[in-house]
């Protein structure tokens, strides 16, 4: 922490002539830095967000494209003219909307058991100031996830589960649960304990309180964590990849496991892939800042 | 006496009423606690178990004590794995670290359209990482793919990319970064916006450059939010699977075989799941390490600082 001292305290030698020059530069030299700096800014930003820009727009092109254009190279980068054939395709020759059902269901359910019990555990780890029950959670955000699906393959085969939607919404446990009571608990530690306190001397009981008190309080933090959590459960691959039988697959582990082996033709590909990823990302924009705040205090990933 | 005897009555119910309300949130975490046990904790304990058998799904399962570990240290092919994992990982924790700083920096200062750039550079940590790995192997395809018509339009020599042993890695790195970049930058752009303002008024004031606030200033103040961000993404990079597995799959041969693609294989095409169980028990007792180990740096920056 020197070093700000150093600049704070610093020579005034240095800084006096600078002030003493600046009057002498004309005025026309001064807006052309400002411009030049403008632009180097404007630069740095075209830098940083293209990447991102371009792959989704190459990705849309791909599945606007028929099959002929993708192929030729030089690269077609605009469709012209633009179909919906490569969608129409993926949807008439796969069950796509069985993978979008069974996705639905799984990391809807996974989410909602995740709310029942995760937002009750984060209010009481808040209040009871139990900080340290968060790094069990810490630890399973550090595990791999192949490590849960061993023994929980194990297990399912012995139970006759495996195939169905039932495992995968128990394994998606491991994703959900740990975020919803991390997020939870650091939001509900945010809120003015002197209602509750009220509630509870008014000879409420604990869980009254939580009902009526924390819960509607916390409805912000609530939507939240219910998005991530449905974001990290329906992005998630491998369980579905191992666990799911042909009739029971989620969208990500179809589209791995149907399309890439059974078609290569790019544009039905990428039709797939933007069918996945859309609602994912239509949720995104549509709770930015939430999004933003909820990632940038927790850097909660799924498993 | 008499008065200690009335303190403590008086406290009692005080105490009794604490003591109630603690047991009250106690029992709201609890079918949390039932969950994560069955989940989480169990499967853990099963792995440690399972690691000392020799077993094969559908076979008898034998005893061998700590065989497969011993196995484990004459693999050559895990240990080549090991070696895979690091070389990812450190190219796929550096690169975003300096990107998402460099991109945090930019999306701290107020400038025009802010809210929407920024919600699109956001946007590929959220987006299905299988769907974004396929685009990704379409773009890598050596003939068809449209980053060697970007390489050779520039004048650069085309490149085989992740069909490549020498340039797979490097390649699935450039995935993790796309992929992982806006996170860094989301945890530094939460450290700047927690920034004093008065040193940067006083470093002006003395004539301060804006590359001297920026070395002098800022890059200690948010180091601490540095740090974090890289024990996630090393995490994070460890752990990587689904972005190598549909791209590369580990080939060509094995030269981007990672820990986690070792262990998938010996789980799940082998069924090897006594080894594959001491695999999940060295691959966390690295990346408890490695986290324990960034954390050490960390608590010594802070002393240093």
């Amino acid at each position: 922490m020197s070093s700000p001292a150093e600049i704070v305290g610093g020579d005034a030698a240095r800084s006096a002539p600078s002030s003493v020059r600046a009057p002498h530069r004309s005025a026309a030299r001064l807006r052309l830095r400002r411009l030049a700096r403008k632009l180097a800014f404007a630069f740095a930003v075209a830098v940083i967000v293209s990447p991102a820009i371009l792959v989704f727009l190459w990705m849309l092109s791909l599945s606007l494209k028929n099959e002929l254009s993708n192929m030729t190279y030089p690269p077609v980068f605009v469709p012209d003219p633009p179909t919906l054939a490569n969608y129409v395709q993926v949807f008439s020759e796969n069950s796509m909307g069985l993978y979008f059902r069974n996705s639905l269901v799984v990391s809807g359910f996974a989410t909602l058991i995740a709310l029942v019990v995760g937002v009750p555990a984060g209010y009481g780890i808040a209040r009871l100031r139990a900080s340290r029950t968060l790094v069990l959670i810490l630890i399973a955000r550090m595990t791999p996830a192949l490590s849960f699906l061993i023994p929980l393959f194990t297990v399912f085969q012995f139970l006759g589960l495996n195939n169905t939607l039932t495992a995968l919404v128990i394994t998606h446990l491991v994703i959900t649960v740990p975020i919803v009571v991390y997020l939870m608990a650091g939001y509900f530690e945010t809120l003015p304990r002197e209602l509750e306190e009220a509630a509870l001397i008014d000879g409420g009981s604990i869980f009254s309180t939580l009902r009526y008190v924390a819960l509607p309080l916390a409805r912000p933090g609530i939507v939240v964590a219910t998005i991530l959590s449905f974001i990290f459960s329906w992005n998630n691959f491998v369980f579905g990849a191992v666990l799911a039988g042909r009739a029971t697959r989620t969208l990500p582990a179809a589209v791995y496991n149907v399309l890439t082996f059974e078609q290569l033709a790019w544009g039905p590909l990428a039709a797939a892939a933007i069918v996945v990823t859309l609602p994912v990302l239509l949720l995104t924009i549509f709770i930015q800042k939430e999004i933003v705040a909820g990632l940038t205090h927790g850097g909660v990933k799924g498993a | 006496m008499s008065r200690s005897v009335a303190t403590i009555t008086a406290a009692a119910p005080r105490a009794g009423f604490i003591l109630r309300r603690r047991r009250g949130y106690r029992l709201l975490t609890i079918p949390a606690m039932l969950v994560v046990a069955a989940v989480i904790v169990f499967p853990w304990l099963f792995t440690v178990y399972m690691s000392a058998f020799d077993w094969k799904i559908g076979q008898a399962a034998h005893f061998v004590g700590l065989g497969n570990y011993a196995g484990l240290v004459t693999n050559q092919r895990f240990l080549e794995s090991i070696v895979h994992t690091f070389y990812f990982t450190l190219l796929a924790v550096i690169f975003p670290l300096v990107l998402g700083t460099a991109a945090a920096l930019i999306f701290h200062r107020r400038f025009r359209g802010r809210g929407v750039l920024r919600a699109i550079f956001t946007m590929p940590m959220m987006a299905t990482p299988v769907a974004i790995a396929l685009v990704w192997t379409m773009m890598f395809h050596p003939q068809q793919g449209v980053l060697n018509y970007l390489l050779t339009s520039i004048g650069l020599p085309p490149s085989l990319w992740v069909y490549s042993p020498k340039f797979v890695i490097p390649s699935l790195v450039i995935v993790e970064v796309w992929h992982w970049t806006p996170l860094v930058m989301l945890i530094v752009l939460g450290g700047l916006a927690s920034l004093p303002t008065e040193p940067y008024e006083s470093a002006r004031l003395d004539g301060a450059t804006e590359w001297q606030l920026f070395r002098h200033v800022t890059l200690p103040l948010i180091m601490p939010f540095v740090v974090v961000a890289a024990v996630i993404r090393t995490i994070d990079a460890v752990k990587a699977f689904d972005t190598i597995y549909v791209i590369s799959q580990g080939g060509p041969g094995t030269a981007s075989e990672t820990i986690n693609l070792y262990l998938y294989l010996q789980a799940f095409a082998f069924y090897n799941i006594g080894n594959a169980s001491a695999v999940v028990v060295v691959f966390f007792a690295i990346i408890v390490a490695l986290a324990l180990l960034l954390l050490h740096v960390r608590e010594r920056a802070r002393w240093a600082a």
